[in-house]
């Protein structure tokens, strides 16, 4: 397909003997929003590590744009616009939450010459995530919500393609996970393409326009996410025989 | 502080350098004060590696003694006058510290530590059997006749007041600059640093680049200052052991914190060394590094803004 955003071609990764993807493909068009789901184990965060660059692929090819991006450091794929939250919030700790932005408006959106104009669109970025009350907070004093809030606000401000949101929401009271799944909603409206790694059935669904099963390193699935939940092979991966 | 005043200040500080050189006190005080200001660019050149990019450095020795030893070389070889030492030392020094820049790409936190340990020790053997610059029982410098100031103290005394001139105003730019914010990003979590595009080896490179070139600056005047170098010394654990002890007191996140630790430990040392014995030296370090990890760990400078903050 050549009009997808992110196309991922037979990709392979593996640990010593352990085959964690075999031979994956995926294609991942433009605006869509994108759902990923699999068993713990089945190698969905391991994909995502292959497409932003934080591990190389054993074999196969990934594009973005059309552009091959497979031996490209992480911090390149970030400026071409594709940019990810982690699973486990890793936030600059020693900065204040304001300033966390900074370094992605710094390195990956505007060249270093604009700090003042950076500073604005980071407060901007932060009014609309509702986390401007504690901009000038240490990551320290933010509570779970908060943390998931700020590994967003800073994607944002990398001005993503593609954001790939890794379990976002993963321990997140019921409400919290509408509060962070409107925002989703928000970005992918200004037209961002994404991606939602998420163990939250009810989330996954309601957010995804396609959803892809990844089961011991194999995609299994990927479709309409009704016939998805209901084909024979995928139930037989989350409940068993 | 803007860059202009900055410069000024800097400026100052060496013209004041030099018109202490000039005074007439007791020549002690310039042999004393050639260690302290030593320490002043050591501490900040590891500092850049260490505080600012986080990545703790054990080879101090290796990156001084190198210097001093390309000075030797140079000295040996076409007597080369001591700019030239200065520049070829802190350059030598620099490719080793680019060497160690490409271990972070496997090695990290304590590993990294251990291999820049081991590479101070790699380079001790080396030196030791080689016998141009005086092997194992070392070599006799003698030093060019007819110095500025009429005494070789204490025009040593004034190189290295520019010396830690430069090495201060190289951390005091990098603190300010992108280069400062990329580092302290990647001290922060280098992953997420590189995931915001943070181009993170090119920036622990630059870093272990410059602090290497420092640190060889600040050992290529110490043939002339001792006049007599033999590897035990050059390469000595206390220059590790200070350059981190140090920032630590002082505090490693800004480039006022290994001056402040330099100043003090140093001048404490040199005060022991004179009253009681040079053999107190690693003990007032130890004490005091302790009595700072656990009571103040982030240094004076992180003390001083505590108690402001209340």
């Amino acid at each position: 397909m050549a009009s997808a955003l992110l196309e991922v071609d037979g990709l392979v990764k593996r640990f010593g003997g352990f085959t964690a993807l075999n031979r994956v493909s995926l294609s991942v068009k433009p605006g869509e929003r994108f759902g990923l789901i699999g068993p713990n184990g089945s190698g969905k965060t391991t994909l995502i590590n292959c497409v932003s660059g934080s591990l190389a692929a054993d074999g196969g090819r990934i594009r973005f744009e059309g552009h091959d991006i497979t031996t490209l450091a992480p911090h390149r794929r970030t400026r071409l616009g594709i940019v990810r939250s982690f699973q486990i919030p890793k936030p600059f700790t020693s900065m204040t939450v304001l300033e966390n932005l900074d370094i992605p408006l710094e390195y990956a959106t505007h060249g270093r010459a604009h700090a003042a104009s950076a500073d604005e669109e980071a407060k901007e970025i932060l009014r609309a995530i509702g986390l401007e009350p504690k901009a000038h907070l240490r990551p320290a004093g933010l509570t779970q919500i908060e943390m998931r809030k700020l590994e967003l606000a800073r994607a944002m401000a990398a001005r993503p393609k593609l954001l790939i949101s890794d379990e976002a929401m993963a321990g997140l009271s019921s409400t919290e996970v509408d509060d962070i799944l409107a925002i989703l909603f928000r970005l992918n409206e200004q037209g961002i393409t994404i991606i939602m790694i998420e163990h939250i059935m009810r989330a996954v669904m309601e957010f995804s326009q396609r959803i892809a099963v990844l089961v011991a390193g194999r995609k299994i699935a990927d479709g309409d996410p009704k016939a998805v939940v209901r084909d024979p092979e995928v139930v037989r991966a989350y409940l068993g025989e | 502080m803007k860059l202009g005043g900055g410069i000024l200040i800097a400026l100052g500080v060496i013209a004041a350098g030099v018109l202490v050189a000039d005074l007439r006190v007791n020549p002690y005080l310039y042999f004393a004060g050639y260690v302290i200001l030593q320490y002043v660019v050591i501490a900040t050149a590891w500092n850049i590696l260490g505080g600012y990019a986080g990545y703790v450095n054990f080879g101090t020795p290796a990156f001084f003694a190198l210097g001093a030893y390309t000075a030797v070389f140079l000295i040996q070889w076409a007597r080369a006058p001591l700019y030239v030492l200065i520049i070829a030392g802190g350059l030598v020094s620099a490719l080793l510290g680019l060497g160690i820049g490409y271990l972070t790409l496997r090695l990290r936190g304590v590993f990294f530590s251990i291999a820049t340990l081991a590479l101070s020790i790699v380079l001790q053997t080396f030196v030791i059997n080689w016998d141009y610059v005086g092997g194992s029982k070392g070599v006799t410098v003698i030093r060019p006749s007819a110095p500025l100031f009429g005494s070789h103290v204490k025009f040593l005394f004034a190189v290295m007041v520019c010396l830690a001139v430069l090495a201060v105003t190289a951390a005091w730019l990098i603190e300010r600059s992108w280069v400062g914010r990329g580092l302290s990003a990647l001290r922060d979590n280098e992953e997420a640093a590189e995931c915001m595009g943070v181009p993170t080896l090119r920036l622990k490179l630059f870093a272990t680049t410059i602090s290497g070139f420092l640190l060889g600056v600040a050992g290529a005047p110490f043939p002339y200052y001792v006049t007599y170098v033999e590897p035990s010394s050059a390469f000595n654990l206390d220059y590790a052991i200070n350059a981190l002890a140090m920032p630590m007191i002082g505090g490693t996140t800004t480039w006022i914190g290994p001056v402040i630790g330099a100043v003090l430990l140093g001048t404490a040392q040199q005060v022991a060394t004179v009253t009681i014995s040079s053999e107190l030296n690693l003990l007032i370090v130890g004490v005091v590094l302790v009595a700072f990890v656990v009571l103040a760990p982030e240094g004076l400078v992180g003390l001083a803004r505590r108690l402001r903050g209340r």
